[in-house]
């Protein structure tokens, strides 16, 4: 990453000040698609966030919603209201305020089954690719054997067992923390082997004998020598973890494995108005779907981007 | 050769001179068999595992005085880095031992291990590669200090990286600054400021020089010479530049496919070669005043170290041989002018 190059003329620069003065800054500014889709999923990210502010009804509040105000279309049809912009859905819930609430849900779940997927994929992958050996191909195996079991598949049966073993209500209050759990543990291979393969390739590198000839210890040399050298990476991948968490998320809700159906992240509110798709009331499954389908392209967009800016390889200005 | 070199050298061979490393029958094996499914052979109804190993150091006997700089050169592959890498303690030796002031350091556990790190440091061969390119300067040179000081105030940390950084020709201004903004000599500069920032009595190089620019070279040996003299070291020197062992080493050791051939004052080794091998390699030097110097012509490849030839590794190539120096190793024997060679026909003088 060259996101100091230019910093050391002033001494100690704010953090944001080094941002605006990096090479990330200026090739997302000259990266047009790059640039639309930052700022689209900087909008999401924050309407997501201020949901209780901006959301013109609280979907979580029964009393507000009204029976008899369902599956009302959008304001640009016929017979619409005009205080439910996007309309309803089936229960009468306005699907502007769903929908900025389930995307809440969804990016929750999103960030924080990553963040649980680097977590336990950096741990095995730093440990596996630094002590090498037996470590390593233990470590590795788990790994495949992990990777051998689709996330869905996986995700499935996990929840389908507790739900069954433990009831829908309970489940239904704990449903944020296994989605988290469950797609955080079903992928955190893709972390360990990427980890594992920077890894591999900086610890020959002579900072790291360097730092063994100081007699630094294991973790100081693993933590803060060899990791912030495969951050890269690690950064890359994450944001295409982060779309394949939310589509998984939002594919177990359609399956009816996910977030319960008070509580709606975007998958669910799709799968609630699948119902109702025949009998005209397209809104309810489509404009939800086409939210989750832009987040998820400006993250993998983002990605991409990504991708291209921290490989050196593929400078270019 | 003066004689006044000659008697120095003898007196380090006396003993008089103070001792500070010693390496004794150094083996390192490195296991290049592959898979377990894959090593198995089927050998006279037998099932049995080939396991291949490649010889990087075959019984090296060293011993570095203190406040010297003893050289070790060769020719790539001989095994030169995997000696300063194993008396350094990133490498485990397959056989021998490995001393430091009297003390075994080669079978130490980590932690044992800590207080000899302040003792001995290195330098290292790429200085692209040896300075972490996610820490500013400051940052790797604090953290060694911080480490091993840790009673050392913020204050106190600051003070010693300054005075390592002047003493190196480093700004300790340019602290801020990540490596990628240094120049190769600068930044082989910060690597040598690193090393002398736990004060270290101890310094192995390894080909500190080989990867800079010809003009930077002399300002980077010109600086570990004066920072030898200010602070007292010894280096143990790996290099393959014959002009710079000259110029800097106060003895030296000629190693060949991971043995010591020959090991000498650095006059004495430069006027009177006695080795074979040794001789081949100081005709190679291009003079400038000679034009009818004889070159010695070698005729053949370095064997591959992972099927060592029996005897003496140097027999299939030396001009001398016989058939002793096809069975027998040969050891290293002090001759009368103080140096040590390892050659059958020296002792035999048929040479």
């Amino acid at each position: 990453m060259r996101d100091d190059t230019i910093t050391t003329t002033a001494k100690n620069p704010s953090l944001l000040r080094r941002f605006k003065d990096s090479h990330l800054w200026h090739s997302l500014k000259k990266d047009k698609v790059a640039f639309a889709s930052f700022l689209v999923f900087i909008l999401f990210v924050s309407v997501a966030i201020l949901a209780p502010v901006l959301a013109p009804f609280d979907p979580y509040d029964p009393s507000s919603i009204d029976i008899m105000d369902s599956e009302l279309p959008p304001v640009w049809q016929e017979d619409s209201e005009a205080k439910f912009l996007l309309g309803t859905d089936a229960q009468g819930r306005d699907l502007l305020s769903t929908i900025l609430y389930g995307m809440r849900t969804s990016l929750l779940i999103g960030i924080c089954a990553v963040l649980l997927q680097c977590f336990l994929g950096v741990v095995v992958g730093l440990s596996a690719g630094y002590f090498g050996g037996r470590i390593d191909s233990f470590l590795m195996r788990i790994a495949d054997i992990q990777l051998s079991f689709s996330t869905l598949m996986v995700a499935i049966v996990v929840l389908a067992v507790f739900q069954a073993s433990f009831g829908a209500e309970l489940y239904s209050k704990l449903a944020v923390f296994m989605l988290i759990l469950v797609i955080g543990f079903a992928e955190w291979p893709q972390y360990a082997r990427t980890v594992r393969a920077s890894v591999l390739a900086e610890k020959h590198k002579e900072y790291v004998d360097a730092a063994r000839v100081m007699g630094f210890t294991n973790s100081r040399i693993m933590l803060g020598h060899i990791l912030p050298n495969t951050l890269s990476p690690l950064l890359v991948i994450s944001t295409v973890q982060i779309a394949n968490a939310i589509i998984s998320e939002a594919s177990l809700s359609f399956l009816g494995l996910g977030m319960p159906v008070s509580q709606p992240s975007l998958g669910s509110l799709i799968s609630s108005g699948f119902e109702y798709i025949f009998s005209g009331s397209w809104w309810i499954t489509a404009i939800p779907g086409l939210v989750l389908v832009v987040l998820v392209m400006v993250i993998n967009l983002l990605g991409d981007w990504l991708r291209d800016v921290l490989n050196p390889k593929l400078y270019k200005d | 050769m003066s004689n006044n070199q000659q008697s120095v050298v003898t007196d380090k061979n006396n003993g008089v001179e103070e001792s500070i490393l010693q390496v004794r029958n150094l083996h390192k094996r490195f296991d290049i068999s592959r898979g377990f499914l894959d090593s198995l052979q089927l050998k006279g109804g037998k099932i049995s595992r080939k396991r291949e190993y490649v010889h990087a150091i075959n019984g090296v006997n060293l011993e570095v005085y203190k406040g010297e700089a003893l050289c070790v050169v060769g020719e790539s592959g001989c095994g030169k880095s995997t000696v300063a890498r194993t008396i350094m303690g990133l490498l485990k030796p397959s056989e021998g031992e490995i001393s430091f002031k009297g003390q075994r350091i080669d079978n130490l556990s980590n932690s044992q291990m800590l207080p000899f790190r302040r003792k001995m440091q290195m330098i290292f061969q790429n200085p692209y590669a040896s300075l972490n390119p996610r820490k500013t300067i400051t940052e790797t040179l604090e953290e060694p200090v911080k480490f091993h000081n840790p009673r050392f105030s913020a204050a106190q940390v600051k003070d010693k990286v300054a005075e390592v950084m002047l003493s190196v020709g480093v700004d300790p201004n340019w602290g801020v600054r990540f490596p990628h903004e240094f120049s190769g000599g600068q930044r082989q500069r910060i690597s040598i400021a690193r090393a002398l920032t736990v004060e270290p009595e101890f310094i192995v190089a390894d080909e500190p020089i080989s990867a800079l620019d010809v003009s930077i070279q002399a300002q980077v040996l010109n600086l570990m010479m004066d920072t030898q003299q200010e602070r007292n070291l010894t280096y143990l020197f790996i290099t393959h530049d014959l002009a710079v062992v000259e110029h800097f080493g106060t003895r030296v050791a000629v190693m060949y496919l991971g043995t010591v051939c020959e090991l000498a004052a650095t006059k004495t080794l430069f006027s009177t070669p006695k080795h074979p091998y040794t001789q081949a390699l100081m005709s190679a030097i291009p003079r400038l005043d000679a034009k009818n110097t004889a070159h010695i012509k070698l005729t053949g490849e370095v064997p591959t170290p992972i099927n060592l030839p029996s005897g003496c590794v140097f027999h299939g190539r030396c001009p001398h041989a016989n058939e002793r120096c096809k069975i027998q190793i040969p050891a290293l024997i002090v001759q009368n002018d103080g140096s040590q060679v390892a050659c059958h026909a020296i002792e035999e003088n048929r040479l």
